[in-house]
């Protein structure tokens, strides 16, 4: 199915004159929510990330172009969190930084951003990432207290401060919490994806196979020491804690299901099939990538493992239903490959990010249907089929767990890597796709290439 | 790894009550300093002859070189810095007399933290018996004196092999080593020195230009190691398991090297060494064997994974990546290796077999492995270290330890950059003709040689 060979027309279109080559990466092993990390900020986690990416590489007292990154979930007092993180790594303090949010795409679109700069001569390096914490997460205090407190702020006699406290109910002193729910649907993400699951009719067999494999895979990737120059142990943790090597179907089948419940109830139909077992658990992580141009990658004796070659953004309109909540990557992988010439067939490697197993699956279902191909993209028919054994081929989230920010840097590195080391098996070049679906409709693609 | 009998008997009360009572009292020992001199004192030189020039001559002349205050008339009244003895033309034992002399009419007035280093030629295989037996003699004379010395002094000895001249570029470059505070806890040890051609000894930089990895490197003893490397101007590889990268990654960043996370018993991990060292910085010279492990158990109660768990980390990778490195001609430019041998492999240590096997392993090897080098003009060497306060010491349990620290003629447990500090001079370029030997790193501990 694979060419194993970059179409022609391609590079000269659409690549200015220098390519943003991935030299590698770093994250810490993730951390189940509560769990080693309970007590680290975003900031110690994203520095630690980019301690271990300087100390791989040797870049004490390097002035990167840039470092972008973000969180998710995103205390106030980390308004300049990659800033700050930088000034407490051993990085030049002269390397600027900024943050970038676009929910669990976050890590993908920094690393977009940061090669654009790069592909345009605007830097010659920079590290992409992103950091979250759950178990860290800030928390806001209710919106009746919080008028309360900044009128007596305002207030300009001690009567007026009296007043505005006077104000306060006791209900008001009840702790916000952060949540993740859709703020225009006020459903959860799994919410959500249940409903888009029950659409395509994705079974729960199917779905706990995905996560099966994730586990099995991620699980022999540690193994087989993948991860040795990918990852570097944080406060203890040297694997990530979510990750179950010895997960079975039967086990897995054991799990009640935690999503669509009321969907099931009032629709009548469709038996509830999300699990915890087949949804990423909350996690905490950080995750960054270094990029370069070739020119100062070479000049830096630094290796090559791949390049970004292009990426796509899309939304999609799920408030009204129209389409499900994490199904803009369907959307965003056609565009994508029609602006690139090339087929889905045409990549060695496949890391779809597994927000559900189910998320997965119904991308996969979308591609092959006919009918939404043409309807909902544009095509001319399906999209078509993967090859599944090259799909997630060392885990995704559902095993590592997904931090939301530090998913894209995680699996960039890996797909870098996995290109890497089979261009250097075969000969020739090796392509992976990329995508992250996230909340709001959103989802990022983009198409890696060996270097 | 704080010692706080030696701080107790070095200030206050405390130190008074020690004195009177006659309690042992180990001394703050003399390390080296950027900037500090290289002696504490005048450099006292004996065993030449008046109104002749001779080994004495030349050897008063290198220390002359290096600024040093050198006499070769000990008087009343100087406290002295350093005693250097040289007895290389001694051709009978009874030429002893008068040096030997000399030295114990100066030795009262050593400075605390001085030196006394005999310089001589090894016993050889050639030597008439009245001659074997003068030389082999230094040997048994030194390791006594320095059981003498007091207050932090220490006593060494550089053993000339094959005609080397005791004012050649390695044998300068071991006195150096031995008069400096970078030999501390080196006490009562002979080391051969043989002809080579090297360049003069220095504390600018002697490393300046090179790539070393070190094993090991995430912390204790490997950590000291690497600091003391990149220090001395190496660009430093620190390697150690992946487990350990946390700690990894903060020694690297601090040493400005690169953390190569990696279980040194990988079958590949010597060609994994050598693409991380060439491709990022240009070459491989220093290899540090210093990753090792301890799973003591009494042999009757010894398992068969803690026996082969500690050969496959201590001698076997190292065997391997040696093997990997010497065929792919890995190593280049007078390269050097260093491997962590321990006084357990000399002396052997109850509960340590597996230990004390895989340790003296690697003093095998070593004298093998220097025979291969030599070839592409390079050294291997060991290092022993003795009682030295770790992580894995503190763990010992007090009573234990406290007679270990004090088991030796320094009367306490040495510093990691005390076996740093004698891995970096076997690694420097001066050291070139220093090969296969073991350099015992333990205050001149009670067990063993």
């Amino acid at each position: 199915m694979a060419t194993n060979k970059p179409s022609p027309g391609r590079s000269t279109s659409t690549t200015p004159g220098t390519d943003a080559v991935i030299i590698g990466g770093n994250r810490i092993p993730f951390a189940r929510a509560g769990g080693k990390y309970a007590t680290a900020s975003n900031q110690d986690m994203f520095t630690a990330a980019l301690e271990g990416l300087v100390a791989r590489y040797g870049l004490q007292g390097e002035r990167l172009g840039e470092v972008v990154g973000g969180a998710v979930l995103k205390h106030s007092r980390d308004f300049n969190l990659v800033r700050e993180s930088v000034l407490g790594s051993s990085l030049s303090p002269q390397t600027p930084a900024y943050d970038l949010q676009q929910a669990c795409a976050t890590g993908l679109e920094a690393v977009v951003t940061v090669s654009n700069k790069i592909r345009l001569g605007q830097i010659e390096s920079g590290v992409a990432g992103g950091s979250d914490t759950v178990s860290d997460a800030p928390i806001a205090v209710g919106e009746g207290l919080r008028r309360a407190l900044l009128a007596a702020s305002h207030a300009k006699s001690l009567g007026g401060r009296l007043k505005a406290f006077a104000s306060i109910r006791p209900g008001d002193l009840a702790p916000l919490t952060p949540r993740t729910d859709e703020p225009r649907t006020g459903l959860s993400m799994g919410e959500h994806q249940a409903i888009t699951t029950a659409t395509w009719g994705i079974s729960r067999e199917a779905q706990d196979e995905i996560a099966l494999a994730s586990h099995h895979h991620l699980a022999a990737a540690w193994a087989g020491g993948f991860f040795d120059d990918l990852v570097t142990p944080f406060r203890g943790l040297t694997q990530d804690q979510n990750m179950r090597a010895d997960s079975s179907a039967e086990k897995l089948a054991t799990l009640p299901p935690v999503f669509g419940k009321r969907l099931a109830a009032s629709a009548g139909g469709a038996e509830p099939t999300m699990t915890a077992g087949n949804s990423t658990p909350l996690t905490d992580g950080a995750s960054v990538v270094l990029l370069g141009s070739r020119a100062w990658a070479e000049a830096k004796d630094l290796p090559v493992l791949a390049r970004v070659v292009d990426a796509e953004t899309a939304a999609v309109d799920y408030v009204h239903g129209h389409e499900g909540l994490l199904m803009a990557p369907a959307h965003a992988v056609p565009r994508l490959l029609a602006r690139q010439g090339l087929e889905l067939g045409d990549f060695d490697f496949y890391e779809i990010h597994e927000a559900f197993a189910s998320t997965v699956l119904t991308t996969l279902a979308a591609w092959e249907d006919d009918e939404y191909c043409r309807t909902e993209l544009g095509l001319d028919g399906a999209l078509g089929a993967i090859d599944r054994s090259r799909l997630n081929v060392n885990g995704s989230s559902l095993a590592a767990g997904h931090p939301f920010a530090a998913t894209g840097g995680r699996i960039v590195a890996t797909a870098a890597k996995l290109v890497a080391q089979r261009a250097a098996e075969t000969g020739r070049p090796a392509r992976a796709l990329v995508s992250v679906c996230a909340a709001g409709g959103l989802g990022v693609a983009a198409v890696i290439e060996s270097a | 790894m704080a010692d706080r009998y030696l701080t107790a008997v070095n200030s206050g009360v405390t130190k008074t009550v020690a004195k009177k009572l006659g309690l042992p009292r180990p001394a703050h020992l003399r390390r080296y300093r950027a900037g500090d001199p290289l002696v504490p004192g005048p450099v006292l030189v004996l065993g030449g002859k008046p109104g002749v020039p001779d080994a004495a001559d030349d050897v008063a002349h290198a220390l002359l070189g290096w600024d040093l205050d050198v006499r070769q008339n000990a008087d009343a009244d100087t406290r002295w810095g350093a005693i250097v003895v040289v007895l290389t033309e001694i051709t009978s034992p009874a030429d002893l007399s008068g040096p030997v002399m000399d030295l114990g009419g100066a030795l009262r007035r050593l400075l605390p933290g001085g030196r006394v280093v005999t310089v001589s030629r090894a016993a050889g295989d050639d030597d008439s018996p009245t001659l074997a037996a003068a030389r082999e003699g230094v040997d048994g004379f030194l390791r006594s004196v320095a059981k003498e010395l007091r207050a932090g002094a220490t006593g060494n000895g550089v053993q000339l092999t094959d005609g080397a001249a005791p004012d050649s570029p390695s044998a300068l470059a071991a006195l150096r080593f031995f008069l400096s505070g970078r030999s501390a806890f080196v006490d009562g040890q002979l080391l051969e020195v043989g002809p080579a051609e090297a360049p003069a000894a220095t504390d600018d930089s002697p490393l300046a230009g090179r790539v070393a990895v070190v094993t090991g490197g995430a912390r204790g003893i490997g950590a000291s190691i690497a600091r003391t490397l990149a220090r001395d101007g190496a660009t430093v590889v620190v390697v150690d398991v992946p487990a350990a990268g946390e700690a990894l990654a903060k020694v690297a960043n601090e040493i400005r090297g690169t953390a190569l996370q990696l279980d040194v018993t990988a079958p590949d991990a010597g060609a994994r060494i050598l693409e991380h060292a060439r491709s990022r910085h240009g070459g491989l010279h220093v290899l540090v064997h210093n990753a090792g492990i301890l799973r003591d158990k009494l042999l009757a109660n010894m398992s068969p994974d803690k026996w082969d768990a500690v050969i496959a980390v201590n001698l076997l990778a190292q065997l391997r990546i040696n093997d990997y490195l010497l065929g792919a001609n890995g190593l280049s430019d007078a390269p050097r290796i260093v491997s962590l041998a321990s006084t357990s492999g000399i002396a052997g240590n109850r509960g340590q077999t597996n230990y004390g096997y895989s340790k003296a392993g690697v003093i095998g090897h070593t004298r093998a492995t220097a025979r291969l080098l030599r070839e592409v003009g390079g050294t291997a060497n060991a290092v022993a270290p003795g009682f030295i306060e770790t992580d894995m010491t503190a763990s010992i349990p007090f009573a234990a330890r406290e007679v270990a620290r004090r088991a030796s003629s320094l009367q306490q447990g040495g510093q990691p950059v005390d076996v740093a500090e004698a891995i970096a001079f076997l690694a420097s370029p001066a050291a070139a003709g220093v090969s296969g030997q073991v350099l015992r790193v333990c205050g001149q501990n009670l067990v063993g040689r």
